[in-house]
């Protein structure tokens, strides 16, 4: 089977793997570089668990061709953490109860972090639409929502919804 | 919203200087979620891992003519086509681990479908792709069936046998009725004596659970000549159970792996992939992943069943309800899963949380050819409590009462008897609706606000079982020679009475296991011996014995039948007023009934022992340890 | 210097799956097979591959950079491959703001591309409606032009731009009805150029999407709004004529019957400008 070479960073490193034809990046991720942080929720863009940013922009691993990340910069929620150091998305979500089982958020965390890096001080609104894509079954999105204010510099961060 | 203790209404509902339970905790498995790193089951990686895909019908309800799968077998990356006749034990039914029904699904259906979706073979791929283009190679000669979609169109006799094993398209229940049957008092003639009738239908669709990670799981050869599993199963030793019932591999030699579950909801109990991924691993000697996509989970996935509930309340002008008469309808799709235990659920449930001196309901687990449902959230109580309290604003509008008094009213309290039963205990609707009325500003009269669960319960009638009207009609059989309305006032057959009783605590009783390996210390797990029970008396019944049990093909690789711990024996009846409250569900001989003197409580009057529901906690037993199931499952 | 196009190839099944990168999207067209699909952001075609669509065995993409937007005159141009998040992202792609921040969520709006909208099968397609609803014309690879509402009917061969009308400000008005809020699939979406001449409407163009198999203009609500005023008598006879001729899809999200009844609530509030 040919491969094509794919070398691109992942979470600041030099990463490099050979995809298939047709093979998508979450896959690419998972199987070839063996981060295993972003999941598989549908394989059709409905879900949101595969999120990474690529460029620091959010993408659905899913729907992304591997081979296209070649030169390119992708981050995962496997990343985020500095050595021990959590990110302050990781701690708020900690804290705030701001997980189930745990399947949705990777997903959820690069949805927000995309949100953060360009948006510090975020509405509760734009705090919405940023995990709009992102679906969780546990019904969670209020301490979400919650944890991702708090973690914010939004001035409202640490007011709880009703 | 932080929960409110409402201490000035149950003041010793709970300790509040406990040094955990009351306290914020920041959960244990919390810090892998948010780092990524929660190992679920399609976080382990294997070498040489092979991709097992299945077809599946696109037809409702079909007979497979023939299968041509000589394509797909050499296509590029194709390691093994799988057929049913590869299936060791092709046929279960997931309750069997229970003694609970007959095998009636194969997980390979090698004559005919039933279902969309339903799997015929599967291929083992070195990808996923590759699986999947060897699925659309395989060549299916179908014989379209015609099919039946709704539970009342699928009970007539003229419709089309969805379950062979259960021909009537009607679980059986206790190897005599078609459908589950709660008597309790005379609603026949209490709806005579009702100052109104009212009369409702309601109906439920079926609901996916839709959980963010497919069903799936990951089997592979350890070097231990074990297989281990990876799982994403909510019920591991169902499943651990099924799995070796199937592939007919003793439980020890599988190693399973599972307690990290990407959202569940009930979904993930019926215990498909295991086997199925053992399977593979077995007959290729390599790691095997078999996982649904999304459109399998949507389309295959078992959902919450659909219901369909009918209900005629006799009410009283000052708002009492004296009876009330249910037929329900469990839409179990092509095969059993978990809905003839919903069923049971649903009975134990009834008449809601009302204490109402006359019910009687006919429960019916319906085959359609819909996708088999299975367990989700209250599975069994939700629809049937949906009904009922959509039932309830339409009496309190027929006797113009305020809905939220005429709940009050009606309400369970500390000491009554309920149609199962057993006594009331821990009430909290009448205080739930004050508490609802006050913080809604809905204004409530003062005998309503007066009202306590804690008073006035299980006084007179509210604390007996009172004499019982009885009927045999529907038995097993009987819709496909006559078609007979399925509602319990309509009886046709002769009715007898049965006398009065009180309440009795009974000693639980367990299943029989259904290998010699699976036998417990029931001791150590603190099932009460029944043997030595206070309240039980000599048995005069034979002893079940799973492997004795008339409806068992193809167990060819147990060895031997299984003796039965004594706790799984079945009580008998301690005083001969006393209506049997636990029984074991299926083995129990049909004779008791027959037999019975017109003062003996028959069998069918309450629900019979209701299984536990995968993946939740067991009730507590007489003699167990209270802290038994509290110490595992976390997670 | 790269060479024309790239190719990774594998097999699969009885067929040799492969992915063709070219220089230019000429080269992309002349690429194209029976069993070939265009990929632009791959929302539309990656979800094919993951689900092993047998209708194709061959990727066909492009380096050339399709994201061009270009006031030309009275109108303005946006290159296939410009993303919603690109839409987003423009001062003189405002107008057409709500249409693409209607599409998925931000990670969707990432990669959806213009192009891939026109090629969205039912519901998907929103972006398109608006664009149906300011003239477009599309521009093919080859250079040669064709109506949108054509190019719809066939989704034959690889657009290069589309070239839209700009509309005066508030002129257009976009709506798109889901039951799941901020991104849902749509229940139907509505695009409404509303041009004025001396207070009356001039030059209507309405369009609908998940009413059909792709987005339509829908001529007989046009003819009802030409020279009429904006208010509720000035639209009556729009919205009695707001389904004719028209058999919206059954889906799981709405009926048929629930489209054609609902379609009349949601026009008259997207022209008097009501809240949804």
């Amino acid at each position: 089977m040919a491969k094509t070479p794919v070398t691109f960073t992942l979470n600041g490193a030099d990463a490099a793997t050979f995809a298939d034809p047709g093979q998508n990046l979450l896959d690419c991720l998972r199987r070839g570089v063996g981060d295993l942080s972003p999941k598989y929720g549908c394989g059709q863009g409905t879900c949101g668990t595969c999120t990474v940013l690529i460029d620091g922009q959010p993408h659905l691993s899913c729907l992304v061709l591997a081979e296209t990340v070649q030169d390119r910069s992708v981050e995962t929620a496997g990343g985020m953490a500095n050595g021990p150091d959590l990110h302050a998305l990781q701690t708020a979500f900690m804290e705030g109860f701001a997980a189930q089982c745990g399947y949705c958020t990777s997903g959820m965390l690069m949805a927000a972090k995309a949100l953060l890096d360009q948006n510090p001080s975020p509405t509760r609104g734009e705090v919405i639409d940023a995990i709009s894509g992102n679906l969780c079954r546990c019904t969670g999105y209020e301490p979400i929502v919650d944890a991702i204010l708090s973690a914010s510099r939004a001035p409202r961060a640490t007011e709880r919804s009703a | 919203m932080p929960v409110e203790f409402r201490k000035d209404l149950f003041a010793d509902e709970r300790d509040d200087n406990l040094a955990e339970i009351g306290k914020p905790h920041i959960r244990q498995d919390i810090l892998g979620h948010v780092t990524g790193r929660t190992p679920f089951y399609d976080d382990h990686l294997f070498d040489g891992l092979l991709h097992m895909r299945c077809l599946r019908s696109p037809h409702h309800h079909a007979r497979i003519r023939s299968v041509d799968a000589s394509a797909a077998e050499i296509a590029p990356g194709v390691v093994r086509v799988i057929r049913p006749s590869d299936v060791p034990v092709n046929m279960n039914t997931l309750l069997s681990l229970l003694n609970f029904g007959r095998d009636d699904e194969p997980l390979l259906s090698p004559d005919k479908v039933a279902y969309k979706g339903e799997p015929v073979l599967a291929v083992l791929a070195t990808s996923e792709r590759a699986a999947r283009d060897a699925v659309a190679q395989v060549r299916v000669d179908w014989e379209v069936l015609p099919h039946v979609l709704d539970v009342e169109e699928a009970l007539r006799p003229e419709a089309p046998v969805v379950n062979e094993t259960y021909p009537g398209n009607a679980f059986d229940y206790h190897e005599k009725y078609d459908h589950q049957k709660l008597r309790f008092g005379d609603v026949t003639a209490a709806l005579v004596q009702a100052d109104h009738v009212v009369e409702g239908e309601y109906q439920m669709s079926p609901i996916e659970q839709a959980p963010m990670e497919t069903c799936g799981a990951i089997a592979a050869p350890e070097t231990n000549d074990r297989f281990v599993c990876y799982t994403s199963t909510q019920a591991l030793f169902f499943s651990l159970g099924t799995a070796a019932k199937q592939t007919g591999l003793a439980s020890s030699r599988l190693h399973f792996i599972g307690g990290t579950v990407g959202g569940g909801f009930g979904g993930k109990v019926d215990s498909h992939h295991e086997p199925l991924a053992i399977l593979g691993a077995l007959l290729s000697g390599r790691p095997v992943k078999y996982q649904w996509d999304r459109a399998e989970e949507m389309q295959v996935g078992a959902p919450r069943g659909g219901e369909r509930w009918r209900l005629k309340d006799g009410v009283m002008n000052d708002g009492r309800i004296i009876a009330r008469e249910l037929t329900g309808f469990f839409d179990a799709g092509a095969y059993t899963r978990l809905s003839s235990y919903a069923v049971q659920k649903s009975t134990g449930h009834l008449p809601g949380p009302y204490t109402i001196p006359n019910v009687a309901s006919n429960v019916y687990c319906v085959y359609t050819n819909r996708t088999p449902s299975t367990a989700m959230r209250g599975f069994g109580i939700t629809g049937v409590d949906f009904a009922i309290e959509c039932h309830m604003d339409k009496v309190a509008e027929a006797v113009g009462m305020d809905p939220i008094e005429l709940r009050i009213l009606n309400a369970y309290r500390d000491g009554d008897m309920k149609a199962h039963r057993r006594v009331a205990k821990n009430c909290a609707l009448i205080e739930s609706c004050q508490v609802a009325a006050q913080k809604s500003g809905w204004s409530l009269s003062s005998d309503a606000l007066a009202a306590s669960s804690m008073r006035d319960g299980g006084i007179g009638w509210r604390g007996q079982i009172p004499e019982t009207m009885i009927d045999e009609d529907g038995r097993i059989g009987d819709r496909k020679r006559i078609w007979a309305t399925p509602e319990p006032t309509a009886a046709s057959g002769p009715h007898r009475a049965v006398a009065a009783g009180t309440a009795n605590e009974h000693p639980a009783t367990g299943a029989a296991p259904q290998r010699d390996d699976m036998i417990i210390e029931a001791e150590r797990l603190g099932f009460k011996v029944s043997e030595d029970a206070p309240g039980s008396e000599a048995q005069s019944v034979p002893e079940p014995r799973s492997a004795a049990t008339p409806h068992e093909p193809a167990r060819r690789h147990v060895n031997g039948g299984p003796s039965l711990p004594p706790a799984a024996r079945p009580t008998t009846h301690s005083a001969p007023a006393v209506p049997v409250a636990a029984r074991p569900a299926q083995p129990a001989p049909t004779s008791i009934a027959d037999d019975a003197k017109p003062s003996d409580p028959p069998p069918t009057v309450a629900p019979a022992d209701q299984p536990i529901e995968p993946g939740s906690r067991p009730p507590r037993r007489p003699g167990a340890s209270r802290f038994i199931s509290g110490s595992r499952g976390r997670r | 210097m790269r060479r024309a196009s790239r190719r990774s190839v594998a097999i699969w099944g009885w067929v040799m799956f492969e992915v063709v990168t070219t220089d230019t999207l000429v080269q992309a067209a002349q690429a194209m097979s029976d069993r070939s699909r265009f990929m632009g952001g791959g929302t539309l075609i990656m979800r094919q591959v993951n689900y092993g669509d047998q209708r194709f065995n061959r990727i066909v993409r492009c380096s050339e950079d399709l994201r061009e937007i270009r006031v030309d005159g009275s109108r303005i141009v946006i290159g296939s491959g410009v993303t919603m998040a690109n839409i987003l992202a423009s001062r003189e792609l405002e107008f057409l703001a709500p249409a693409a921040r209607a599409v998925g969520g931000p990670a969707v709006r990432n990669m959806a591309t213009v192009g891939g909208n026109l090629m969205a099968h039912h519901p998907y397609g929103d972006v398109a409606v608006a664009l149906l609803a300011l003239d477009g014309q599309v521009t093919m690879a080859d250079g040669a032009t064709r109506p949108l509402a054509d190019y719809l009917a066939t989704r034959q061969g690889l657009v290069r731009s589309v070239s839209i009308v700009r509309p005066d400000r508030d002129a257009l008005r976009f709506r798109k009805v889901s039951r799941v809020k901020p991104k849902g699939v749509s229940v139907m979406s509505m695009a409404a150029h509303l041009p004025r001449a001396m207070g009356r409407l001039s030059n209507v163009a309405i369009a609908y999407g998940a009413m059909a198999d792709t987005a339509i203009r829908v001529p007989a609500v046009e003819r009802a709004l030409e020279g009429a005023s904006l208010d509720k008598a000035g639209i009556a006879p729009a919205l009695a004529a707001a389904t004719d001729g028209l058999s919206p899809p059954d889906d799981a999200l709405a009926s048929s019957w629930y489209r054609r009844e609902v379609a009349p609530v949601h026009l008259s509030r997207l022209l008097l400008g009501e809240a949804a």
